[in-house]
């Protein structure tokens, strides 16, 4: 049987019921679509999460505290908010580590801030001149904070803009105004540049002031939250963070290292971290699609054998003119493929179209890989084999003279 | 040349078993014209899907063209019935929603003639059986029993086979057009094709060279006209 023949009795046995072969398609399409629909939502998320911790740095080891943990007991205290962090500690990773090139430690707390009457609650980060270059900020406007301010415990403060635009109002001139931290006045020397963000790690929504003076006048303490290092170059980043480990593991007189009071990780380890979680939400998203995909391939099957059951005569006849058990098994086999890659290509529209439609309306960042499209291809081709399989098979075993009887 | 001899067919269900050709055994030349005739129920049908290889008898042996037609396989059956037979069932068995032509060359698309050529063939072989070229395009439900019939015919010689098979093809047709559809039988056979003809009517019976009288599964009298 010539292929261009196999085709037209193709076209003339699904388009003789058409809105069944319709619904049968449509079973396939929602599930390929929605595969590539959810994959394409959970690459997306992988890829803006990626970027933004690329954003935060380059070649990053950050130090944060954590609570003592004794052996088989948990302390109820979460990571960040235990006080194990000092500015000595800073300053003995700065003196005795190799391969860093900057450091900077901050003290970063919740604030009531005011300005002019208008007031908001932030995070105010205490910090050192080396802050921008360690975590990739860009001031805009006027300076960071410099090494004299630092030394002269100076309250002056660099704002991002969306502070500013809070308590000044929208793209105002904040330069050189006054804002009160937890009471304390405050002058603006610098704003950063906007990067973008929302939600609770806002980067645009921050107070910058010296480390000094955030110790003195706000917290009262010399302790740090944070210590960012950026190391030499990515191939010193493990080295760093395992000498990290070691002095701080001297320093605050702790022999197991599982028993450690603070952690150190590296922006690998968190892209990979934040990897393995986008991961799973991507492969659980997809699975939650295979399902429906599932379903539509048992309604391929359900079409195939309704179809072979109501043909049989025809298929009595076909044998009776000289089909073989091979053309049967052909044309019936080819006709559930049809039907799934019809519907595989119309999904593959449909995920694109959602996904599209996901990014534009839930701001979320999707990406449709070519991968998935050519996998979306692949699997419903396969669906159309494996759940045409059983019907072509039987239309093919079928005695021609007892299916001619049929009725 | 079919040459069958002690066939016997038993037809067995759950509920019955049906003793339907009792050691019928007959030999039929290449190029004769022959009629089975009988009454209704005497095994007609069930003599001719065994001899178009399409049933297989409960014992007794079948050579066709000297081949033992037990011993072949399912293809192989295909094949002589795709190159050599040419059926005309007695319920027609055509595809429904399917245009008339389609029908037709329906024997070709399995034996890879291309589609020009197979239309072509297909409007020869109708034009024959005196189906007026209106009707071409119809689908086969929308015909008259006696169209039907004419399409059955024109579809059963298409692949222009040695050996027609041919259930009750007037049944369903006016004398004129009954008339017409044996003319065609008697050239197909002067052109040397054997031609076997099931019907239960004498009048028709009386074309062909030779009736084979069947009753209740048996061979009653084999008898030459010419
Ligand atoms: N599949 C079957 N199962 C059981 N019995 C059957 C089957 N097919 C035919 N028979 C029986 O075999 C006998 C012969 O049937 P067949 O169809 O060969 O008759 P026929 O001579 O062609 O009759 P008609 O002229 O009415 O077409 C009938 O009595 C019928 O009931
Ligand atoms: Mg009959």
């Amino acid at each position: 049987m010539a292929i261009f023949d196999l085709l037209e009795e193709i076209y003339f046995a699904l388009s003789a019921n058409k809105i069944r072969s319709f619904l049968t398609v449509l079973g396939i399409v929602i599930g390929i679509g929605s595969v590539i629909a959810m994959v394409s939502i959970g690459q997306g998320a992988q890829g803006s999460i990626q970027s933004s911790i690329q954003s935060i740095g380059s070649n990053l080891v950050i130090v944060t505290p954590g609570a003592q943990r004794g052996v088989g007991v948990q302390v109820s205290a979460g990571r960040g908010s235990a006080q194990t962090l000092t500015q000595a500690d800073a300053d003995a990773i700065q003196k005795e580590i190799s391969s860093i090139k900057q450091i900077a430690p901050e003290l970063t707390r919740r604030y009531q801030i005011t300005a002019k009457g208008q007031n908001t609650n932030t995070s105010i980060t205490g910090t050192t001149p080396a802050y921008p270059e360690v975590r990739n900020i860009a001031v805009g406007e006027g300076s960071f904070i410099d090494a004299q301010q630092m030394a002269s415990y100076s309250k002056v403060a660099v704002i991002g803009p969306t502070v500013r635009d809070d308590l000044f109002g929208q793209g105002a001139e904040a330069l050189g105004q006054s804002i009160k931290i937890n009471g304390v006045i405050f002058k603006i020397v610098g704003i950063t540049q906007a990067k973008g963000g929302s939600g609770f790690n806002n980067p645009d929504d921050i107070v910058y002031v010296p480390l000094t003076t955030a110790q003195r006048f706000l917290a009262g303490d010399a302790y740090v939250t944070t210590i960012s290092i950026e190391a030499q170059d990515q191939s010193s980043m493990a080295s760093v963070q395992q000498q990290i480990t070691i002095l701080l593991l001297e320093r605050h007189k702790i022999s197991d290292p599982a028993a450690a009071d603070f952690g150190v990780l590296t922006q690998a380890d968190i892209v990979a971290t934040a990897s393995t979680v986008t991961s799973t939400f991507t492969i659980l998203l997809a699975s939650i699609a295979g399902i429906s995909l599932l379903v539509g391939g048992i309604g391929i099957m359900n079409m195939m054998l309704t179809t072979v059951t109501e043909r049989t005569r025809e298929i009595g006849l076909r044998k009776a003119i000289g089909a073989k058990k091979r053309d049967i098994n052909l044309q019936f086999l080819m006709e559930a493929i049809t039907l799934t890659f019809l519907g595989g290509m119309i999904g593959v529209g449909l995920g694109w179209l959602l996904a599209y439609l996901v990014s534009l309306f839930a701001g979320i960042a999707t990406s449709v890989s070519w991968s998935s499209v050519f996998l979306a291809f692949g699997v419903s081709a396969a669906i159309g084999v494996v759940f045409g399989y059983y019907p072509a098979r039987r239309a093919s075993q079928l005695n021609p003279i007892e299916a001619l009887r049929y009725e | 040349m079919i040459e069958i001899s002690d066939i016997t067919k038993l037809y067995k269900n759950e509920n019955v078993e049906f003793l339907a050709l009792k050691n019928v055994s007959f030999k039929i030349n290449d190029g004769e014209f022959v009629a089975i005739m009988g009454p209704s129920g005497s095994g007609k049908s069930t003599l001719m899907h065994i001899l178009g290889a399409l049933d297989t008898p409960t014992s007794g042996r079948y050579l066709l063209d000297g081949q033992d037609v037990a011993l072949l396989t399912e293809d192989e059956l295909a094949d002589i019935r795709k190159n050599k037979i040419g059926f005309v069932f007695q319920s027609f068995n055509l595809l429904p929603r399917a245009s008339v032509i389609r029908n037709v060359y329906l024997p070709l698309v399995y034996s890879g003639v291309s589609k020009e050529e197979r239309v072509r063939i297909a409007e020869e072989k109708l034009s024959a059986t005196g189906l007026p070229e209106t009707h071409f395009h119809h689908l086969s439900n929308q015909l008259s029993g006696g169209q039907m019939q004419r399409v059955a015919i024109a579809r059963a010689l298409i692949n222009n086979p040695s050996l027609i098979l041919a259930d009750e093809p007037t049944g369903n047709l006016d004398t004129k057009t009954g008339d017409l559809i044996l003319e065609t039988f008697k050239k197909l056979n002067d052109a040397g094709h054997t031609i076997v003809l099931i019907t239960h009517e004498p009048e028709v019976a009386r074309h062909a060279k030779r009736i084979i009288h069947i009753r209740d599964g048996s061979i009653l009298k084999d008898e030459i006209l010419r």
